[in-house]
Formats: structure tokens, sequence, C-alpha cells
């Protein structure tokens, strides 16, 4: 039996106006996310996760703007709501983690301010109640001394350290999902590993679902449950993770799973993707992949639907599945 | 914090004498104040005995090296006109001034910092446009003709404030201060406002310009992400980032509003130091000058103290003390 989901995204268009014309960033994106479900989406710079990201917590500014779809958290559609009902939920319910550890923290503001706050923008307790709610997330995200690096200041961390103090002001609220932007990109492997291990160990305690935006296919394999790949603001190719990585549908997520290096016999010269990924002011017309296809027809020219199922691609010429 | 005292005071004292040659022989190189002080009918006589009196028959070092020792013990001669310490005279002025400074100073600070944080949120919006146009205005307006039109405006026309004087002061500690009273905070406001248009005109400027740069932060973007209110995001988390180069500026601009302020206190006829300085360069009365400008460099070199102690307390990354680990 599965319980209604608790965020939904639906057909989301989140576009950028700019003068240069209309950036179709996000183009009809749609997924669906249960309790303490993780879901990896992935995708090249630029592919629009990160805008997807944004847009769940209305956090596009101008000249960005949503411009149909819907989100629904619990069944309450974020798109139409008010700032002030937007800003109970941000990092109360919904949580979010950036990409940067090093940018993310304010760096004349101590570890405690900016927790303290976190708390207090969503709760009414006082201030030593707030701190201690801070010690606690510090200590559960595996920060020795917790007491000791409260007062301390963002320089004084390393860049791992400093994503553990974002993930624990993510995690203050218990928050029902999480939204994490590349969290381990900018980190070393080991330290990638470990947060990895403690973001997963987490949400399976807390029953916290997750959406882990990344363009690294190792993460995701080793972390989601499902995965999601987009290109060009769409998703073409969803479903479990087995499904996706190891029985890929869409040229497209071949061509990304044919490029990690570890997947090349040594010696032989990488497999790349021909081309590069398009300007989102210039799509072109049908399926946005069909320039650099390697199994384009004409009939890519019109725009493939998402393949029903829960294993789903946008493709009409798909890879057989593998055996 | 105190080795970094230490090393500032042994700094200060350097830039100290440096200057009192500087301005001792700089001073000297102007022209002969006898000139200006004795009458043309006086006698030789008369001349060569004022000289004598005065100690200007001697050679320029030996002169010198007489007002550096008396300077060390605090005595930096008698003005050659008011017959008086020269310093006593500075420093009985140095009230004033230092009061409209530090209203000139607030009025930039509160006007500067929100019209500029706020024009440096919406940079394309009307409001941003015309305060940026307002600050451009500010720059570039001769500071005596804003003086005169303010004068003209609230003094003549309107006859709402007064133009002249410090108007009624209130003795503390035996010194005179003019923002204690009523009157004397009207008789401050037009000279202060005159003061403080460049200085608003700076403190948008450079808010702006920080506002921008700090908006656009990830941090930023996690402080709205947090759920917090956009008071807090730009009371707390911009204001504190954009004022290390504010208070930089400030610091400087500080001194020298209480340094050069002497264009507006002729207009308005504040009895200022800047007032006191043109009148002594006017009639040479180098004792006077010396000892205004030594004055003057040991008040910066204070405000450049408690500007680095501002940035310790803004930003935690800068620690002071010159031993790095």
């Amino acid at each position: 039996m599965r319980q209604d989901p608790v965020l939904e995204v639906e057909d989301l268009h989140t576009h950028f106006f700019t003068r240069g014309g209309v950036a179709r960033a996000v183009d009809g994106v749609s997924f669906s996310l249960h309790r303490g479900e993780i879901l990896g989406l992935v995708g090249e710079s630029g592919s629009g996760k990160s805008v997807t990201g944004m847009s769940i917590l209305g956090l596009i500014d101008p000249p960005g703007r949503i411009v149909s779809g819907a989100v629904l958290y619990r069944g309450e559609n974020l798109v139409a709501a008010g700032e002030k009902r937007l800003r109970q939920l941000r990092g109360n319910r919904i949580a979010m983690i950036f990409q940067d550890p090093m940018m993310t923290l304010n760096p004349v503001l101590s570890v405690e301010t900016q927790m303290v706050e976190t708390v207090l923008a969503h709760d009414r307790v006082s201030r030593e109640q707030a701190r201690e709610r801070a010690r606690e997330a510090l200590a559960r995200v595996g920060i020795p001394s917790p007491d000791e690096r409260l007062a301390a200041y963002p320089h004084q961390f390393s860049g791992g350290m400093r994503q553990r103090v974002a993930i624990a002001i993510a995690l203050l609220h218990q928050p029902d999902v999480i939204i994490a932007d590349e969290p381990t990109t900018a980190l070393d492997v080991t330290i990638q590993a470990q947060i990895l291990f403690e973001v997963q160990k987490l949400c399976r305690e807390t029953g916290t679902a997750l959406v882990w935006i990344t363009h690294d296919l190792a993460v995701v394999s080793g972390l989601a449950d499902r995965v999601a790949v987009m290109y060009a603001g769409r998703i073409v190719e969803t479903g479990t993770t087995v499904e996706v990585i190891d029985h890929a549908r869409h040229p497209y997520t071949h061509g990304l799973l044919g490029s990690v290096p570890s997947r090349n016999k040594r010696g032989e010269p990488l497999a790349q993707i021909p081309g590069m990924t398009p300007s989102l002011l210039r799509l072109p017309e049908g399926c946005a992949f069909q320039p650099r296809c390697p199994r384009a027809t004409a009939a890519c020219l019109a725009l493939p639907p998402l393949s029903g199922g829960d294993h789903g691609w946008r493709c009409f010429h798909p890879q057989e599945a593998a055996a | 914090m105190l080795v970094f005292l230490i090393r500032r005071i042994a700094q200060s004292a350097i830039v100290v004498a440096i200057m009192s040659v500087l301005v001792f022989t700089g001073i000297f190189a102007i022209g002969n104040p006898i000139d200006v002080l004795i009458s043309p009918e006086a006698d030789e006589l008369e001349r060569a005995a004022a000289i004598a009196r005065l100690g200007l028959d001697r050679p320029l070092h030996e002169q010198f090296f007489a007002f550096a020792g008396n300077a060390l013990s605090g005595d930096l001669g008698i003005s050659f006109v008011h017959g008086v310490p020269a310093v006593e005279l500075v420093l009985e002025r140095f009230p004033a001034t230092l009061e409209l400074a530090l209203l000139a100073m607030i009025i930039a600070v509160l006007i500067g910092i929100p019209l500029g944080i706020w024009a440096g949120l919406r940079p394309d919006s009307p409001a941003g446009r015309i305060i940026m146009a307002g600050s451009i205005l500010g720059f570039s307006l001769p500071t005596f003709w804003v003086g005169m039109l303010l004068i003209m405006a609230f003094a003549v026309s309107l006859g709402w404030l007064p133009a002249s004087g410090r108007g009624e002061t209130v003795d503390v500690f035996g010194i005179p201060f003019s923002f204690l009273t009523a009157d004397g905070l009207k008789h401050m406001l037009l000279p202060a406002l005159n003061l403080a248009l460049f200085k608003v005109s700076l403190v948008i400027r450079l808010a702006r310009a920080g506002t921008r740069e700090v908006a656009l932060q990830d941090y930023v973007r996690f402080a709205r992400a947090k759920g917090l209110s956009p008071a807090r995001i730009v009371g707390v988390h911009i204001l504190k980032n954009i004022m290390i180069p504010v208070v930089t500026v400030l610091g400087l601009e500080f001194g020298s509003v209480i340094a050069f302020s002497v264009v507006t206190e002729s207009v308005f006829a504040w009895p200022g130091m800047g007032k006191l300085l043109i009148d002594s360069i006017l009639l040479l009365d180098r004792p006077v000058v010396v000892a205004y400008l030594l004055v003057t460099v040991l008040l910066f070199i204070v405000i450049n103290l408690v500007v680095d102690v501002l940035y310790s307390l803004l930003d935690p990354r800068i620690r002071l003390g010159g031993a790095k680990a």
C-alpha cells in the first residue's frame, strides 16, 4: 500500500524572460516523491535541475517566473501560495541545501546565530531552547564538540564540516522534504562518501524525502531510490535507480552513462556525447536531444511523449532493453 | 590585541614626527609672519624686538628643535596673534567641530544606508534610479553653494532655522556643547545637513554597490530557503556584510569632516576648528596652524584605530594583531 506523495510536481514550467529571449529552463517537469524516498535528479549544467529545485520553494527571482504547472506539498499548491505561506514552509517543512558549502553560510555570522534564527523563524521557543536544538542538530550530523562549534564562524570550518552545518540547519525542523542541490560536488570524494552516508541514514531515520540534484550518476546510483534524468528543461527518462542505470532506454541516458570514465575499458578513448548542450534560448524543435542523437530520425522533430509506466522515457527510438 | 596596540602606537609616533617636520618647514616656507603681525609704521628697532621675542631670528633647525622639545612636554607654542597657547586655542574650538561632524555623520548613516540598500535591492525600480540620480547631485554640487541655498531656503525664505552661530550651549565638564539644547540643535541642523550631503551620497553608493553584490550571494538565497523574514535577511544578513566598506570610508570621512569642515563653518559662521585654521593661515599664525595639524593627525590615528577595531567586530575573519599563525 502506498501513501499519498508528500511532494508532487506537475507539468512545471519555469521560464526566464531575458533580453535575448525566453529561456525555458524548466519545460514541463513532473515527478512525485513519497515519504522517505530519495529521488536523484540528474542532468548536465543548464539542464534545469537546479531551477526545478528552486521553483519548488518559490525562490525564482525575476526575470524568471513559474509560468504554469503545480507544486503540490501534501496536496497544497505552492505555486498559487502567497509569499507568507511559502516562508512558513521554507526551512520548516521543505528545506534546501546548496552546492557550495563555502558560500551558503554567512561569513560574518556565527554558526549559532545562523542556526538559532532558523529555529526561531518557525517555532516560538526561547533562545535557550533554540540553542539546544541547534546543538543537537550539530551532534546528529557528526560534528564533534558541538557546544564549542556553535560559537565558531564559518571560516573556522572545513568544506565538509560546513556542509554538515548546512545539513544540520536543514534538519532543524525535521522537514518532510529536503532539496539538495549538488551538495557534495565541491567536496573531496572521501568527505562526499561520509556525507552521503549520513544523509541516507538521517533520511531513513526521520522519514524525510530527498530530492538529490546532481550531475554525478555514480552518486545517484548509490543513494537514490528513483532517478529522473533531465535534458534541456525536460525529464527524458525516469524510473527506479536499477531501471534507469542498468536498463537505460533513452539515448541521452546511455550517453551520460557512457561518459563515466570507470565504465570505459582502459586504453580505449573515452566515450562522449557529440555536440554541446543546446542554448535554452534556441532549443531544437521536437526532441531537444535530436541534433546530438545517433538514433534520431525525421520523426524526432516532433516532441516525443514520456512513455507510461513506472519506467518512462521520452524517445521514439529507445535503446533496446539490455539483457 | 596588545601587540597590535603597541605596534600601532609606535607607527603613530613616527607619523606624528614626520608630520611635525613637514608642517613646520611648510609654514616657514609660506611667508614671514612678521610682515603680517607688525604694522608697517613700526620702526626697525620694534621689528627686531618682535622678531627676537617670537624666536624668528634663529635658523630654521634651531627653531624646529626648540619647538619639538616643547611639543614633547605638550607645549605647541603661543599663538603669534592671540598670545595664548596654540593648543588651547585649537582644543577650545574642537568640541564645536566635533559635534557638528558627529551629527553630519549620523545623518549620513541614517539616510545613506537605508536609501543605498533600497537602491541596491531594486536597482531597476524608479525609486532606485531616483536615489542614484540624487546621489550624483550630492556628489557634484559644491558645498558652499548648497550651504548658501540652504540658508536662502530655510533661514531667509521660510525662516524655520537660524543661519549662523552655535545658539544656546550647555557646559559639560566645562566644555560648551550645542546639541544638548533645542536652540543649539536648531543652529546645528543646517550646517550639519550641508556637511552631510556629500557623505550621504557616498554612503548611498557604497551601500548600494555592497547590497547588489551581497544580495546575489548563496548565503542570502540560503537565508531565504531557511524561511527567514525579509527584514531579518536585509537587516542582519545583508547589512552586516555591507558595513565593512561603509565603516572604512566613513572613518576616513569622519576625520576629514572634522579636520576640513572649513567651507561649511565659514558659510554658517560656525565657530569651529575649520574657521580657526583659515584665520590662522591668513595671519601666518604658525603655532596655531602647527597645533591644529598635529591635533588633526592624532585624530586620524585614533579614528583609524577605532575603524580597525570595528572591522574585527564586524568580520570574524579579521583578527587584530600582527603575528599570523
